[in-house]
């Protein structure tokens, strides 16, 4: 009877602790917040884990650096679990907190059509560096959306150049057979308009082979392409469904030399558990592949991971999706430092004033070099109608135990790029009632 | 002491019949509404709107449904997912295929198609019963799942799969601040609650808690079992469907299919057992429970965690979430296996003796 009450008396203290407690806010020197929406948990995490720790290790190194111009970086993480409903939550929660988001990455196509809705009322800039709606690289329509670095246009684009390169010319794809195995979400759908495009151009047939969340049941799919044995495979997954799909290629006897991953599809993760008989497969590399010798990766490694400062293990500093975080978050400090330099060196800085630097950003190769990053990208610059700042790719191949670069620079080609990104934005703006961007908006 | 209905005499039917028959409890219900409509969009922060209190009165709507369904007329139901997914898209359709379509009409004509797929989906609750059942409405999720990502009339041939809605307005009120939107589900919830209560107390409720009591001896006293299911599918999968067309123009604002998942057909169903089955305060309470734990698990961890000196991780939060989450649920069943609203019950039925024990 005393441990019934006990128990109901627990329940009702438990009911009544459902009153939330708001997070506190801890008034310090000026610095500038930059929320970390993460998914270390679910089946994405081994993806978006590196990437989390590559993000959070390059502000920190910032901060050691001496911070941009004096101010140093608040980072704060958010466990999104790529829910969009979750990615909208910490985005409500983090927007106002800290004095004020500076910018959002949420790592998240589903994510970015949200957020997308949501970032020009509060005035915060997204960038969605190599991810997001390839449409909003026109800075005309888009005015909140940065998807630096390249939007899967790009990547769809590129792979077609690649393997028709392979085949010693696009002409000679003419009668072959591409399957696109995508994850069924916005993310995987991204390319096929492109891909639809570039089979009306060049007389390929194009198959799409959709995998369910999260992408573990593709048998089906691929005894599909053991049947139809499509000259190329491309795959547009992430998280688990990537080394499933390898692991279903290697069951089915699919050559991997024949598979194409986008860059989200070609990192450590998909290929370490299949390790030698992922031997061959090929994916995009943007701009960086793993650069276990750059002079950032040996700097994080001195400065933090040598001092315990570090995030993750120290044996994934270098790896693709690490050098993407750590890309990433290099693009968003360069945006800020681009607008203290307008708005006051030394200043914590607006959303808005943020984004006025994302939108005005030139990196240089002295400018990459000085920061670490000489031999790993190219040179990038925004302006206000091209949020993109550059649409150059490589290929690399896994070796059975590393990523190598196995092609030249691609360049998307903006003859068939910019019409299909002109339309697509345009079609958003009649739908949601925005119109472009006047000449005279470009400076404020 | 304070809770008696002493000196209270009911001098109609009317009044003998009310929801509310004790004059203090109907102090306090109108009062909480009150508070809710003209008190609280002053109080609370933007975030508290947008993340918790919206979430809450739309998810709140829709275990009101599923408990009609659930816990009136015992028919278990896994598929109130795809129910305010198809109300969702229903009503995306309605605004984006028809100009100048009003708002309110929208999510009803969405609330309708719902109702149309319930009913569908609901015959072969009038075969098989229980968790047979619930496998059968399963397949509606799974159904509904595939339909909305390979049907592309759905979503308006969209290359994404994603829809968005604009501008959100009533007769001129555009319904953009939080607490708009706060106030928008509020009158919903209020209405269909209303409405709902209504209905249970009336002979087709009767119906429907004959049925799940005992439906064979219900059938034999002259209930008909097809009218009965089938109207607490109609009537459940309405309001679900209005739910769901909430839930994705004034809570996300844009959505892809995966946004009524499984998961979230789970949910309404925890929500109803939790709330306790057969009470729409219950299903109001659930919905709290549900909507509400999780996000304060989240922000209140990592502060306990360094009153004892453990800084968590945001993957610990997480899984952490996730266990405690389940620990509470299991708890509150061998608590209390009629949920909240017995829980409330007993509470009342204290305040009325008090302070006498018994």
């Amino acid at each position: 009877m005393k441990l019934h009450k006990l128990m109901l008396g627990t329940a009702a203290a438990a009911l009544g602790a459902s009153a939330l407690l708001a997070p506190v806010a801890s008034a310090q020197a000026a610095e500038q917040f930059f929320p970390s929406l993460v998914y270390r948990t679910g089946p994405y995490a081994p993806n978006g884990t590196p990437f989390a720790n590559g993000y959070s290790d390059y502000l920190r190194l910032v901060n050691e650096r001496g911070g941009i111009n004096g101010v140093k970086i608040k980072v704060e993480e958010c466990e999104t679990g790529y829910s969009t409903a979750r990615i909208v939550e910490c985005y409500e929660r983090l927007k106002g907190a800290n004095g004020g988001a500076t910018v959002f990455q949420p790592l998240s196509t589903g994510g970015t059509f949200a957020l997308t809705e949501k970032a020009p009322v509060d005035k915060i800039p997204l960038i969605t560096a190599g991810l997001g709606r390839s449409e909003s690289a026109d800075g005309g329509v888009f005015k909140w959306n940065f998807p630096l670095l390249g939007t899967y246009w790009v990547a769809a684009d590129t792979l077609v150049q690649h393997v028709g390169k392979q085949a010693g010319g696009l002409d000679k794809l003419k009668g072959k057979n591409i399957a696109l195995i995508y994850h069924d979400s916005a993310y995987g759908k991204e390319p096929i308009p492109l891909l639809q495009k570039r089979a009306e151009m060049h007389g390929f047939k194009l198959t799409l082979l959709p995998v369910a969340h999260p992408g573990v049941e593709q048998k089906a799919t691929w005894l599909q392409v053991r049947r139809d044995r499509p000259d190329y495979v491309f795959l547009w997954g992430w998280g688990v469904m990537n080394s499933t799909a390898i692991k279903e290629a290697v069951a089915t006897g699919y050559p991997r030399n024949k598979m194409y991953g986008v860059w989200w599809s070609g990192a450590e993760p998909d290929v370490k558990d299949v390790a030698a008989n992922a031997k061959g497969y090929n994916a995009l590399a943007l701009q960086h592949g793993a650069e276990k010798d750059a002079s950032v990766v040996k700097e994080v490694l001195a400065k933090l991971h040598d001092k315990g400062k570090g995030t993750g293990p120290r044996e994934e500093v270098g790896d693709v999706l690490y050098m993407r975080g750590l890309i990433s978050a290099m693009l968003a400090t360069e945006g800020m430092r681009v607008a203290q330099a307008k708005y006051g060196k030394g200043k914590v800085i607006t959303g808005e004033q943020m984004r006025w630097g994302l939108e005005n950003m030139n990196l240089t190769d002295i400018g990459l070099r000085s920061l670490g990053f000489g031999g790993v990208m190219r040179t990038t610059s925004t302006s206000c109608s091209d949020h993109m700042g550059a649409a150059w790719v490589r290929v690399h191949t896994w070796n059975g135990k590393a990523w190598e670069f196995t092609s030249d620079w691609l360049e998307g080609d903006r003859k068939v790029l910019d019409p299909m990104v002109k339309t697509t934005a345009d079609k958003y703006g009649a739908e949601k009632g925005i119109k472009r961007r006047p000449a005279s908006d470009c400076n404020a | 002491m304070l809770y008696r209905e002493n000196g209270q005499f009911k001098t109609s039917y009317r009044a003998d019949q009310s929801i509310f028959p004790i004059a203090q409890d109907r102090w306090f219900v109108w009062g909480l509404v009150a508070f809710a409509f003209f008190v609280v969009p002053f109080i609370f922060d933007d975030y508290f709107f947008l993340a918790i209190l919206i979430p809450f009165l739309i998810m709140a709507l829709a275990a009101v449904g599923v408990n009609i369904l659930v816990g009136y007329c015992g028919q278990i139901s896994l598929g109130s997912g795809a129910f305010m997914a198809v109300g969702a898209y229903a009503a995306y359709n309605a605004m984006i295929r028809v100009d100048g379509m009003p708002l309110i009409v929208a999510l009803l004509i969405g609330g309708f198609c719902a109702t149309l797929a319930g009913m569908l989906f609901g015959i072969p609750s009038l075969r098989v019963r229980g968790l047979y059942l619930a496998v059968a409405t399963l397949a509606a999720q799974f159904f509904w799942d595939w339909a909305f990502l390979r049907v592309g009339w759905f979503t308006n041939y969209t290359p994404s799969g994603s829809v968005a809605v604009g501008k959100l307005q009533v007769l001129g009120w555009t319904i953009d601040s939080p607490v708009d939107k706060y106030l928008f589900c509020l009158g919903f919830l209020v209405v269909f609650a209303v409405l709902a209560k209504n209905l249970v107390r009336s002979a087709i409720g009767r119906n429907w808690m004959a049925i799940r009591d005992m439906d064979v001896a219900a059938a034999v006293i002259g209930i008909r079992p097809v009218y009965a299911k089938l109207s607490a599918f109609a009537v459940s999968s309405f309001m679900v469907g209005v739910a769901g067309g909430l839930w994705g123009f004034v809570y996300l604002g844009s959505w892809e299919p995966a946004a009524f998942d499984v998961q979230t057909s789970f949910q309404l169903l925890f929500m109803v057992i939790i709330g306790g089955m057969g009470s729409i305060m219950g299903a109001i309470m659930g919905a709290a429970f549900i909507i509400s734990l999780p996000i304060f698990l989240n922000q209140f961890l990592p502060v306990l965690g360094e009153l004892v000196g453990v800084t968590i991780s945001t993957a610990g939060v997480s899984h952490a979430e996730y266990m405690i989450f389940g620990a509470l649920i299991v708890w509150f069943l061998i608590v209390e296996p009629h949920g909240l609203a017995k829980l409330w019950s007993i509470a009342k039925q204290k305040l009325r003796v008090w302070p006498f024990p018994h």
